[in-house]
């Protein structure tokens, strides 16, 4: 093997020797011209398709409603369906008709192109690198080595500036991850409409998908997030109540931390962080629809399955004078994702 | 009709009198002098093969890409701003949300064919990595990563990475409830970063995410920076693919010195472009009758909301099912925490794996110790451990995909969610060495049949009873051709390694590493089996021959059975009817 | 009052330990029954006897078909490890009946970790019949009614708000396009396309299985009738982009890009570049 290092491998012609090419043999249109006629006139058709389809297209694009009042066909969006189909079939007809006229068409024979090995040849080479040297030689890099250091010193100290100036891409995270919105007193309210909630509302069984009270202002009040701050805020602080058996509370902590068997823990996953809110009533898991981690809310939202390493954290509550549920504090831990410093 | 066209004969087509087309070439070769470059390069040969379209159609899919990417930048806004949907859609109008949301359901719902645009960009996308890969499958398969194409694979590899990335920015972009939970978990394996994960969230989602910058920042790196990446790159693949010539199959005629085919002009050029539209209309029937994406249905992004089946598209599968079976283990110590259960799977084994990919064609290379160009390819069948390889990795990649998948398994087949899981953590332990073992002995075993069929013919279908009763099967002699094309692969050799009087003086720490190199070269190639020899051959046909002479009383019967019943005259019937 | 003894006997019917439970609802179970009989039976001759014809007709229909698993008088029946073969149906409402029954999932064909959703074995009358015999033992939801169900009523930026109460409290499990979710244990989050009005407001009232409850105290009748408009929007609306593909999500497109894209561009190029056919003997061409 050594032998041919560098080499094209030329000794694979044994134990048979290379029979050479094989005779090229016509095909139909290549000797009948009636066969090369009705080709034409096949690959003429496919492209005379390809412009009625075309045209067809211009024809559903202005015919073919969109918006409030879309065109249905079958049950379908009629303007995507159609435009698609359209510019579909007339691009189809090019392509088969292109290729039909190449096989049937074009001549078939093959053609023989000699290789020559990727490397320039010796002498070509060794001008290069005589070329190199010289041009080093030259610069004296190698004589002067304070000029070159100084410079690959210089060089690596550019790098300062490349990075130095990606610095405001963002805020220090400083300890906001360790903090949401929740504090003692605010009231624990239905998502979406804001609803406040008395321990009587709710079932046993009952899933309430919640939020803190502040993201709902009342009245005229001014919002105090808004925007981007609220879909951060909501990010970290957004919560579940869930309203068990108290008997079949197994964590003694967590059933003290929840109002007549009614638990608030966060919604979002220790894992990577989706909100969760598949739970099952009966067996009381949470499961995370997208990497399926499952904690058991019975038991202070123990990590039961799955690829999360923590447990659930949970949200002290109480019930106000007016009988709403509120947290009697933020959360105890951070919650969602696990990251270096978090402790 | 030009010249070209018409020489539909046996002559090669040849540029005749001076036309329209010569003229516009002289106009142009006299401002721009490209007649010297071009004059090689206007007939070069491109070898006829269906695996060698693989490649193209991911050449055609980025094309179309970038065509309706432009068509789809007219519209969308990339930004976070907040507004109210007052379009066409009944089931969202008078919801806040994100600009870039609300504009991308504009574009669907209130620019014509905008959706058809859409969704013919995500189905091209969809295609692009898919066809990046079975492409990338072919080069392993057939060795076409060997030299001198090691840095083309390596710009592949890097290739295939660059359209994951681009295929997640753009898959985030819409800022819809499924893109905006992908985020989150992107935000998740950023943070699980040692030492630097909050910072690094902070400084990608310019604050806490979601904050308002992600989308902007992700729509330029879409639009401008991971394409202008990936065109340099297919530019360069493209390069070195011409300079180097394209590989072909052996066969006889094709050697390692030629290479036989059709001429770019016409018939390649007709043949590419041709598939070029065929992809198009491909892509163009899919956007218009097959839903992808429907981001109409999934809400604005609100980070307390999250849907079931929430997954990422397809190339990012394997990167999803090491997440969903990792088992939960972080470690809290000294104060920190270290999340193994988002860090292992989330980024050190997409990295390794990303090394392995662009580091296999220099560890074959060390292990072979083969150092020679090669330009014909090798079937699968002759390189069992690399087919091997390859299959063992298919189906950690095939399971990874399934895990990752693991819930729409379970409702759609019926199954249990966990049992999935659990099947999964002992199965990518133990199917991809059984997948190993069985490959390696299936491409063993078809590398003794060719022998076969070299040595002792083909199985002619046809039996023959001989006098004392006894059956067997007629085996005929392959095709000279046909012949050669089987035994157009080099021997196989094992590395023995530096032993004997050798060794003296060769560094100890040298000697370890060659010693490892021969047991990785006996375990490549001890199991191979070669060609057969010219003594063997000939013996083989000397086997054939006596044979022969044995059934000559039988030669020129029809062999269907009735002649042998003594009832019918058979005299004027052959034993194989002639063709 | 009606709260309370709703949380009774919802806390009842929840999974139980005690070895005196059963006892326990059997005994309130007889008294409920016996009371309600008797605060009902001597009543206006007209309407109780119709009420009561149907009460019996239920009774007789439930010793049949569904006390083998809940008990001859609803109380439910323990397994020897204590869990329930067949929960108690006393206070669980007309409403946990009309949906049970009404869609097929019970009777179950036999016990497993979850009733399937099948062709109803009992026609309306006796589910009718059913459900007034149930709602008889104990006060739970009743069936939702006519107006109740109707959601013609609803504004568009109503429609709009069920799709927010939809996203935050229904996806997680049912899917965004409401196609149904996997659940641990082999348990699915049943498709909620085809389903009527009246039993996906039953779902959510009563929580069948392990879906939670979505009592009214919380989400309102109003929230939940919002719901199922935006539901029903939906499936009243075109596939816009051509087929749905299962609305599964991104699984199934990439099983298709690769199934329908890949496979068929492949195969082009087989075609593209196969060998035309051939003479093979020039003499005879000619």
């Amino acid at each position: 093997m050594s032998a041919h290092d560098d080499h094209t491998p030329a000794v694979i012609e044994e134990p048979i020797a290379n029979p050479g090419l094989p005779e090229h043999l016509p095909r139909p249109t290549d000797v009948d011209e009636a066969a090369a006629k009705r080709a034409e006139r096949q690959v003429a058709t496919l492209f005379g398709l390809s412009s009625v389809f075309a045209v067809l297209f211009c024809v559903a694009y202005f015919t073919l409603n969109i918006g409030d009042d879309p065109t249905v066909f079958l049950g379908l969006g009629a303007s995507t369906v159609g435009l698609g189909a359209c510019l579909g079939a007339a691009l189809m007809c090019i392509g088969i008709g292109a290729i039909q006229w190449s096989r049937k068409l074009m001549s078939d024979h093959e053609i023989v192109e000699y290789r020559h090995p990727a490397a320039s040849s010796e002498e070509d080479r060794a001008e290069a690198v005589a070329s190199l040297m010289t041009g080093i030689e030259d610069s004296g890099i190698g004589r002067r080595p304070l000029v070159r250091n100084s410079l690959l010193g210089a060089m690596g100290f550019l790098g300062l500036p490349a990075i130095v100036a990606l610095r405001d891409l963002g805020p220090l995270p400083g300890d906001k991850l360790a903090h949401t919105v929740w504090k003692k007193g605010m009231q624990v309210v239905q998502d979406v409409d804001g609803a406040r909630i008395k321990p009587s509302d709710m079932e046993v069984g009952q899933l309430v998908n919640a939020e803190p009270a502040v993201f709902f202002p009342e009245g005229d009040q001014e919002a105090e997030y808004e925007g981007t701050a609220l879909l951060q805020a909501k990010a970290k602080a957004a919560v579940i109540l869930v309203r068990m058996n108290p008997d079949d509370l197994r964590n003694k902590r967590s059933a003290n931390w929840g109002v007549e068997g009614i638990l608030c823990f966060s919604k979002i996953c220790t894992h990577v962080g989706c909100p969760i809110s598949l739970w099952e009533q009966q067996t009381h898991h949470l499961l995370c629809p997208c990497h399926q981690s499952t904690f058991d809310l019975a038991d202070a939202g123990k990590v039961v399955f799955g690829p999360a390493g923590r447990h659930l954290p949970q949200l002290p509550l109480a019930v106000d004078e007016e009988g709403y549920l509120i947290a009697t504090s933020d959360f105890h831990e951070p919650v969602g994702p696990s990251y270096w410093e978090r402790g | 009709m030009s010249t070209a066209a018409n020489t539909n004969g046996t002559t090669p087509a040849a540029a005749a009198k001076p036309n329209p087309a010569a003229a516009v070439a002289t106009w142009a070769d006299e401002r721009l002098g490209i007649a010297t470059a071009t004059k090689k390069q206007i007939r070069k040969v491109f070898p006829d093969h269906w695996s060698f379209m693989l490649g193209e159609i991911a050449l055609w899919s980025f094309v179309i890409l970038l065509l309706t990417g432009v068509f789809l930048t007219l519209w969308f806004k990339p930004s976070m701003g907040e507004v109210v949907y007052n379009g066409s859609y009944d089931q969202l109008r008078g919801i806040p949300m994100s600009e870039a949301y609300e504009s991308t359901l504009h574009i669907s719902f209130d620019v014509r064919a905008g959706l058809l645009m859409r969704q013919m960009h995500h189905w091209a996308a969809m295609l692009f990595i898919a066809a990046m890969l079975v492409h990338m499958m072919r080069v392993f398969l057939t060795g076409a990563f060997r030299k001198p194409r090691e840095l083309n694979w390596v710009i592949g590899g890097v290739l295939i990475l660059l359209g994951i990335l681009e295929g997640f920015a753009g898959y985030s972009l819409p800022d819809d409830l499924l893109s905006g939970t992908g985020l989150r978990i992107a935000d998740g394996l950023v943070k699980a970063t040692p030492v630097l994960g909050s910072y690094m969230s902070f400084f990608m989602f310019g604050g806490e995410f979601p904050g308002d910058v992600i989308i902007p920042r992700l729509y330029i790196a879409h639009v401008l920076l991971i394409p202008g990446l990936l065109l340099a790159l297919i530019a360069a693949h493209m390069l070195l693919l011409v300079y180097h010539k394209h590989t072909q199959w052996p066969g006889p005629g094709r050697t390692e010195e030629n290479v036989v085919g059709y001429p770019m002009m016409p018939v390649y050029a007709a043949k590419a472009g041709g598939f070029f539209f065929i992809v198009f209309g491909t892509v163009a029937l899919m956007g218009g009758l097959m839903t992808i994406n429907p981001v109409w249905r999934f809400g604005p992004y609100n980070p307390s909301e999250v849907t079931a089946g929430s997954q990422p598209d397809w190339y990012m599968g394997i990167a999803e099912g090491l997440l969903r079976i990792m088992p939960g283990w972080e470690t809290h110590i000294f104060g920190i925490t270290l999340s193994w259960n988002i860090f292992l799977p989330g980024q050190v084994a997409p990295i390794a794996l990303l090394m392995v990919v662009l580091a296999y064609p220099f560890i074959e290379q060390w292990v072979t110790g083969d150092k020679r160009e090669h330009h014909l390819l090798q079937r699968p069948r002759n390189a069992p451990t690399r087919t091997a390889f390859l299959a063992a990795m298919i189906s950690v990649y095939g399971l990874l995909w399934a895990a990752g998948g693991n819930d729409i398994l379970a409702t759609q087949f019926h199954l249990d969610l966990n049992t999935i899981t659990y099947f999964m953590r002992g199965a990518i332990f133990v199917i991809p060495p059984l997948v190993f073992i069985l490959t390696k002995r299936w491409c063993i075993s078809l590398q003794r049949h060719d022998n076969d069929m070299l040595l002792h013919g083909y199985e002619s279908g046809v039996i023959m009873r001989d006098a004392v009763g006894g059956y067997s099967e007629k085996h005929l002699p392959l095709s000279p051709d046909h012949a050669y094309t089987l035994t157009a692969r080099e021997r196989d050799e094992v590395y023995a390694g530096i032993s004997g009087p050798d060794a003296n003086g060769v560094p100890a720490k040298k000697l370890k590493l060659d010693g490892l190199r021969a047991k990785a070269s006996q375990a490549w190639f001890a199991t191979n089996v070669q060609k057969p020899t010219v003594e063997e051959l000939e013996e083989g046909h000397h086997h054939a021959e006596l044979e022969h002479e044995h059934d000559a009383p039988l030669e020129g019967h029809a062999a269907d059975g009735h002649q042998f019943d003594g009832r019918h005259d058979v005299a004027d019937e052959s034993l194989r009817p002639s063709h | 009052m009606r709260l309370l003894t709703r949380k009774i006997s919802a806390r009842l019917s929840a999974r139980r330990r005690s070895r005196f439970a059963a006892p326990a609802v059997l005994i309130v179970g007889l008294l409920a029954s016996g009371g309600l009989y008797a605060a009902l039976a001597p009543a206006n001759a007209d309407n109780s006897t119709d009420d009561a014809a149907t009460i019996a007709k239920g009774r007789a229909l439930f010793a049949v078909s569904c006390s083998s698993c809940h008990g001859l008088n609803a109380e439910g029946i323990l397994t020897e490890k204590g869990g329930n073969y067949g929960p108690s149906l006393i206070g669980v409402g007309a409403a946990a009946v009309d949906f049970q029954v009404g869609t097929g999932r019970m009777p179950m064909a036999q016990p497993g970790s979850q009733a399937a959703r099948k062709r109803p074995v009992f026609n309306d009358d006796e589910v009718a019949a059913l459900a007034a015999y149930v709602a008889s033992l104990g006060p739970g939801p009743a069936i939702p009614t006519k107006a109740e169900t109707d959601t013609s009523d609803l504004s568009n930026e109503e429609m709009v708000q069920g799709g927010e109460f939809f996203r935050t409290n229904c996806t997680a499990c049912h899917n965004f396009a409401g196609k149904g979710g996997a659940l641990p244990k082999g348990k699915q989050a049943p498709p909620l396309t085809g389903v009527s009005a009246k039993h996906l407001i039953e779902a959510m009232l009563t929580g069948p299985q392990q879906m939670p409850v979505f009592s009214d105290g919380v989400l309102s009748m109003k929230d939940k009738r919002e719901i199922v408009a935006y539901l029903k929007k939906n499936e009243d609306s075109p596939d816009y982009g051509g087929f749905s593909l299962g609305g599964i999500g991104p699984v199934s497109e990439g099983m298709f890009a690769w199934l329908v894209g890949i496979g068929g561009l492949v195969g082009a190029g087989i075609w593209i570049t196969s060998q035309t056919a051939r003479i093979k003997k020039k003499g005879n061409a000619a």
